[in-house]
């Protein structure tokens, strides 16, 4: 479905179990620490790597079907690499109501892409979410962990550049 | 109408100042180590007193539900969770809670603890609340400063630390069992009960899960009285309530009313009346996606509580997220959406819900566009009476109730539009 990332990005192998095993050892002490090692192997890698799964299970006495049914289990977690910067649009009610349909309309022509994909050059991965909690000044979009409100087809394209260069 | 004095929640809009200080000049944490001093079973008791019944959905009574725990530790610690996975469609009341008036929430989690012998509390916030993340965790970054929070939290002697944690984007994860399996860093899978948490819940240990409202509600309960809390609403409906209301009236608002409030004065007071007019309403959802659909002339008199609405209209008070639709609405269409929700939030784990839901959401699709048989509305009927009661959790109920609520009030509706399709006539209710 998405285009595999340059091999120039792709992190070498050690390099990935090295960054795990420092990211499991700050969360080793919790209880239920799978969860939040999860989110932050996705703000390190943007997804989580494949190689680090067995790891991950190994350092927390869990097999690794495990670890993958937790993975494919929330919509927040992505086994594959997405692109540098992700924009999400709320396709909740209240956001539809006010233009979010039309705006999702005018994100897929002008980067030329579906929902979960990625643009050609690897910049943007277009998602949809469901509320953000902004209802009252919709339609809202979500910018690499931003929010952003009152966003109109300008507004958008202006985000769109400002992710591009 | 609530008098101002009477609101538990001073600052719902964010307009006046959301810091400690603010908190602190509007009355929050004001005598909390007083509170505690006066003992658990003065507290639970004085819940109990109070009548408040649990704020996310089910209508629990909170107290009640205190005082399941063990009142003497086996050894292993308690907890307390508080269930910020507010994902419903249609309810967005704890969102204003979390972002603009935390310290109710955060006094209201030391306080609550302490009753049920907890030092710990999680509050478990849904993924997308980003804002809502922040406003929370700052508020507790605050508290912490202060002493309020910590070691001889608020100066009360009572150790307390409260940890935020948050989902991944699981709608399933607000179900209580499933919020403590995602808490423990599993997939959001509802257990059986029982155990019930109070006995085995959060790491094996008794706990406590509780919605943001019901928690953010007791400091100011337990400063005024579980007696002024109760005389608001009627007998066994105690209290103020958030409201929110979407949809097609002129002014959506989430407000503070007392309970048992008529839904006529909740909205023309406070939402600037229906769209195009009292005649101009179609139906209503009175307590947020999961609970059946009313036709809007059954609406105007009714009383806006537990018990009316269940007992008179088949229907129930939910989340309190009251969802009006006028005659614009493609109220097939509307329940469609709703279907497609819970096919799509659907955890997998039981087989009714997990092929029930696509199950259903495959009809209403040919119901939308009147492809269908008139014998299948029976059918469909049928279908959700097989999910319903039939699943580890409620979001079996949850699919079936509005599907339900649709089949009941409209059925003239549906019928139409198979009529029209057939004869190729529009008909006169068709939308779009």
């Amino acid at each position: 479905m998405q285009p595999p990332q340059s091999t120039q990005n792709a992190l070498a192998e050690t390099d990935i179990l090295a960054e795990t095993d420092q990211i499991v050892s700050r969360h080793m002490t919790r209880e239920g620490p799978l969860l939040p090692i999860l989110h932050d192997m996705q703000d390190s890698f943007g997804h989580i790597p494949a190689a680090a799964i067995p790891r991950i299970a190994d350092h927390l006495n869990l097999t690794r079907a495990e670890v993958h049914g937790v993975i494919s289990f929330y919509h927040d977690f992505r086994d594959q690499p997405a692109g540098r910067h992700s924009l999400k649009i709320c396709r909740s009610e209240a956001c539809q109501a006010v233009g979010g349909a039309a705006l999702s309309d005018h994100a897929k022509r002008r980067l030329g892409i579906d929902w979960h994909q990625t643009t050609e050059d690897g910049g943007i991965t277009l998602e949809p979410i469901y509320c953000l909690g902004l209802c009252a000044c919709g339609p809202a979009v979500l910018v690499d962990g931003d929010v952003v409100a009152r966003v109109d087809a300008d507004r958008l394209d202006t985000l769109i550049e400002g992710l591009s260069e | 109408m609530l008098s101002d004095q009477d609101r538990i929640f001073t600052n719902l809009y964010g307009m006046h100042d959301r810091t400690l200080a603010g908190a602190r000049a509007r009355g929050h944490w004001d005598g909390t180590a007083g509170i505690i001093e006066k003992g658990r079973d003065w507290i639970i008791d004085e819940m109990k007193k109070s009548g408040l019944r649990g704020r996310g959905g089910a209508g629990f009574p909170t107290g009640l539900k205190w005082s399941f725990m063990p009142k003497e530790s086996d050894g292993r610690p308690a907890y307390l969770v508080v269930n910020a996975d507010e994902s419903e469609p249609g309810t967005c009341k704890d969102r204003e809670i979390m972002r603009h008036d935390p310290h109710t929430l955060i006094e209201g989690c030391l306080i609550a603890s302490f009753a049920m012998n907890a030092h710990a509390c999680y509050i478990y916030i849904r993924g997308e609340y980003i804002r809502e993340r922040e406003a929370l965790q700052a508020a507790i970054d605050e508290a912490y400063d202060a002493g309020l929070l910590g070691t001889n939290a608020a100066g009360s002697g009572w150790d307390f630390d409260l940890y935020l944690a948050h989902g991944a984007g699981a709608y399933i994860c607000g179900e209580e069992t499933a919020l403590i399996e995602s808490l423990e860093g599993k997939k959001g899978m509802p257990r059986m009960k029982p155990p019930f948490p109070a006995g085995a819940g959060l790491y094996g240990c008794p706990t406590t899960v509780n919605n943001v409202e019901s928690i953010a509600v007791v400091p100011t309960i337990l400063r005024r009285g579980g007696d002024w809390f109760a005389g608001f609403g009627r007998q066994n409906n105690a209290g103020t309530k958030l409201f929110a209301v979407s949809g097609h009236v002129n002014n959506p608002c989430v407000v503070e009313e007392a309970m048992s409030i008529s839904f006529e004065e909740l909205i023309e007071k406070h939402c600037g009346g229906i769209r195009g007019g009292w005649d101009n309403l179609l139906a209503v959802i009175p307590g947020g996606s999961s609970v059946p659909c009313v036709r809007g002339e059954n609406m105007r008199d009714a009383i806006m509580d537990f018990d009316y609405l269940r007992g008179e209209l088949g229907s129930g008070l939910g989340t309190a997220a009251v969802i009006v639709m006028d005659k614009d609405t493609d109220i097939i269409k509307a329940i469609w959406r709703l279907a497609k929700f819970y096919k799509h939030e659907s955890c997998g784990q039981c087989t009714p819900c997990r092929e029930g839901t696509g199950w259903m959401m495959r009809v209403m699709e040919r119901l939308v566009r009147g492809e269908a048989e008139v014998e299948e509305i029976d059918m469909l009927f049928d279908v959700t009476k097989q999910v319903e009661g039939h699943t580890i959790c409620a979001l079996g109920d949850a699919a079936a109730w509005p599907i339900q609520g649709l089949i009941r009030n409209f059925r003239d509706v549906i019928e139409d539009r198979i009529k029209a399709q057939k004869t190729g006539r529009i008909s006169a209710v068709a939308a779009e």
